[in-house]
């Protein structure tokens, strides 16, 4: 205990000698301080004058927004891929494996990567392509009409996105980044999940199932009414940790240029030298999101327990 | 029966068309995947350009995009992707490099092998790869760790993060069940603690923190840095799956060890380690494949490994918006490499001896 902590003790020290040499300041002075980079338009508007605690809040919202929708979707998808890999039908079962095999087997970055580069590949905006009318799909991104508040009759208007400059103004868009980025987690997490969700349902009883059959259900119904409340129990608390995995691997945002937490934290390091507080901040948040999503599941995960036991 | 009948007979009893909605799924979802399959090939095979001539740009690439692939990129930059950076004339380097890895990883799947000559061969053959890309010896030329990239690299980061990791994941996994409180809280807190935070964040740790924490003027170098991370973080993931083995010992080995007057460490030791051990092995390999995939973030700090080195062919101006033929190209890669290792796990999964 004594050597850990006399070593602890030797590197604090070197590093605050390490920083009066370099002349880089201490202490969390510099959040106060303006940013002066540009972040992608964001649903929390941001300027070059804002400053870094701003940058760092725009940044936790981007790492929320992605992660909590990749979440959602990949439990979706999940589900469907579990069921998917348990269908009577051989060439659906075939599908959802291959499709695992695909996504186990290679590294989630470079999936990233790809989901990115293939955005690339699509048409500028003057030749956008226009699945729906208003809706325009080009390599700068996705641009859907949006509603549009107003104080007066019919108090709400839809915008629909135009042409202009190098892209397009008006109405919401989807930037490639975040695309990228959400479509990687989530078909990467969902793979994961449906494989969770299979070792769920194969660990019910088979006699419950066909108990269930006797009376008459159908497969449908005896998949949602008798067969998944009881999975749930074996699938929830390996999914929790899938779902803390995608907020970290929301991380790999870096590589592609999504303006994540880590990715604003690294802007700022790099400018204010502060590796050592900019680091600590974003670790704290990273933290603090694991554990309350960790305390959240196994509330969860006890009241479906405790749900159990009252039925049976 | 005629060969007709035989054929018809094979067919009925095929998985695919064993009852009428198997047959009525397979005709519809046959045709889709025979369409997608079909614009596949058209694009990947049939449309697609192989190679270009020497010294001309990407123009022909580029007129048939959307056609057809381009696989001329990865024709040109092959010895990129799996080299890197390496002085082109010393290559044989990074390949041999790359064999003794090979090598390792097959050994390691010889039984007989499972003892201290594994140990053995874990030490030797990742520091005689590391000796032959960093040269200064026997003769060879002195090559410094910025210019290696590519696959050696990726196993390098996996194999000796794995390698050394271990010992350390070791003494985490049984401190974690240690009577002392203190040895114990640090261990949980470790592991805990390093499995909360992204792998992104250690590698910007080491790479922008780590240099203030040691005197000034001594300089490690970057590579070496990441390296230190990734095996501070494999070890604390590794520690988790031992503590996995470690509780599947029968409780009845620990009394029958203190039975016969072991103490502590010759039952750890002689009893209780090795059990875990080869009870751990399917979790340890799955392990080591999360991590052999997962070393490829060191994108973000500057290194080039296998998908580095894939990334910055693309940022030459001539393979610029070649992204998904490269890509696909180290997909395919790294899911040759995976599937066979997950596909070994599973057989030892399947088998009862271990």
């Amino acid at each position: 205990m004594a050597v850990v902590v006399g070593f602890i003790a030797a590197i604090a020290f070197q590093a605050a000698a390490n920083l009066r040499a370099r002349g880089i300041a201490s202490g969390f002075d510099f959040l106060d301080r303006t940013a002066g980079f540009e972040i992608a338009r964001g649903p929390i508007d941001f300027s070059s004058r804002d400053t870094y605690a701003r940058a760092l809040f725009v940044g936790s919202i981007n790492t929320f927004r992605v992660s909590l929708l990749g979440i959602a979707l990949a439990t979706a998808l999940g589900v469907v891929l579990g069921v998917a890999r348990l269908s009577s039908v051989w060439v659906i079962a075939a599908i959802a494996k291959g499709y695992l095999e695909v996504m186990r087997n290679t590294p989630l970055l470079l999936q990233l990567l790809f989901w990115y580069s293939l955005w690339q590949t699509l048409p500028a905006p003057p030749d956008a392509l226009t699945p729906l009318p208003g809706v325009f799909l080009c390599f700068r991104g996705l641009f859907v009409p949006s509603p549009v508040w107003q104080t007066d009759y019919p108090w709400i208007s839809i915008e629909r996105p135009a042409l202009a400059g190098f892209g397009f103004q008006g109405g919401a868009s989807v930037s490639p980044e975040f695309a990228a980025l959400l479509a990687g987690l989530t078909m990467y997490t969902a793979a994961l999940i449906g494989e969770i969700v299979r070792g769920g349902i194969l660990a019910v009883d088979k006699g419950q199932s066909e108990a269930a059959a006797a009376l008459g259900l159908s497969r449908i119904r005896i998949l949602r009414h008798v067969v998944l409340p009881q999975a749930l129990r074996i699938i929830i608390p390996p999914t929790a940790s899938q779902f803390l995995n995608l907020v970290k691997n929301s991380t790999l945002a870096v590589a592609i240029g999504y303006p994540d937490l880590i990715s604003i934290t690294n802007t700022t390091l790099n400018q204010t030298g502060q590796a050592i507080e900019a680091i600590g901040l974003a670790m704290a948040v990273y933290l603090a999101v694991s554990v309350s999503l960790s305390l959240a599941m196994n509330a969860y995960n006890a009241a479906i327990l405790r749900r159990g036991e009252r039925t049976t | 029966m005629t060969a007709l009948a035989r054929l018809a007979t094979l067919f009925r009893r095929a998985p695919m068309f064993r009852d009428r909605s198997n047959a009525i799924a397979t005709a519809l979802l046959g045709i889709a995947i025979a369409y997608a399959g079909f614009r596949f090939v058209e694009w990947g095979i049939v449309n697609a350009i192989w190679s270009l001539p020497q010294e001309a740009g990407s123009q022909a690439c580029r007129a048939t995009r959307g056609q057809g692939a381009c696989w001329a990129v990865i024709a040109e930059r092959f010895r990129f992707i799996v080299c890197g950076a390496y002085p082109f004339d010393q290559q044989w380097r990074p390949a041999c490099a790359c064999l003794l890895f090979l090598v390792l990883y097959v050994a390691s799947t010889i039984r007989t092998l499972w003892n201290w000559r594994l140990l053995a061969l874990w030490i030797a053959l990742p520091a005689a790869a590391v000796t032959l890309l960093r040269g200064g010896l026997f003769g060879i030329s002195y090559v410094p760790s910025e210019f290696w990239g590519g696959l050696p690299l990726t196993f390098l980061l996996s194999t000796v993060g794995f390698a050394a990791a271990f010992p350390f994941a070791v003494a985490l996994a049984l401190g974690r069940r240690a009577e002392l409180p203190a040895v114990k809280g640090v261990c949980i807190a470790y592991i805990e603690l390093v499995r909360g935070i992204p792998l992104v964040t250690f590698l910007f740790m080491a790479s922008v923190m780590f240099p203030l924490f040691v005197p000034q003027g001594v300089t490690i170098d970057k590579l070496l840095r990441a390296q230190i991370a990734i095996v501070l973080v494999i070890a604390a993931y590794v520690a988790e799956v031992l503590r996995g083995g470690l509780q599947a010992v029968p409780k009845a080995q620990y009394e029958a060890a203190a039975s016969i007057g072991l103490s502590y460490w010759p039952s750890t030791m002689l009893i209780v380690l090795p059990q875990a051990l080869r009870v751990s092995i399917p979790a340890l390999v799955n392990t080591f494949i999360a991590f052999f995939k997962d070393t490829s973030l060191v994108i973000a700090i500057g290194l080039f490994d296998l998908l580095g080195a894939a990334k910055a062919v693309i940022v030459d101006a001539k393979w610029v918006g070649f992204g998904v033929e490269v890509y696909l190209f180290t997909a395919l890669v790294y899911f040759v490499f995976c599937y066979g290792v997950s596909q070994y796990s599973r057989t030892l999964e399947i088998s009862k001896t271990l």
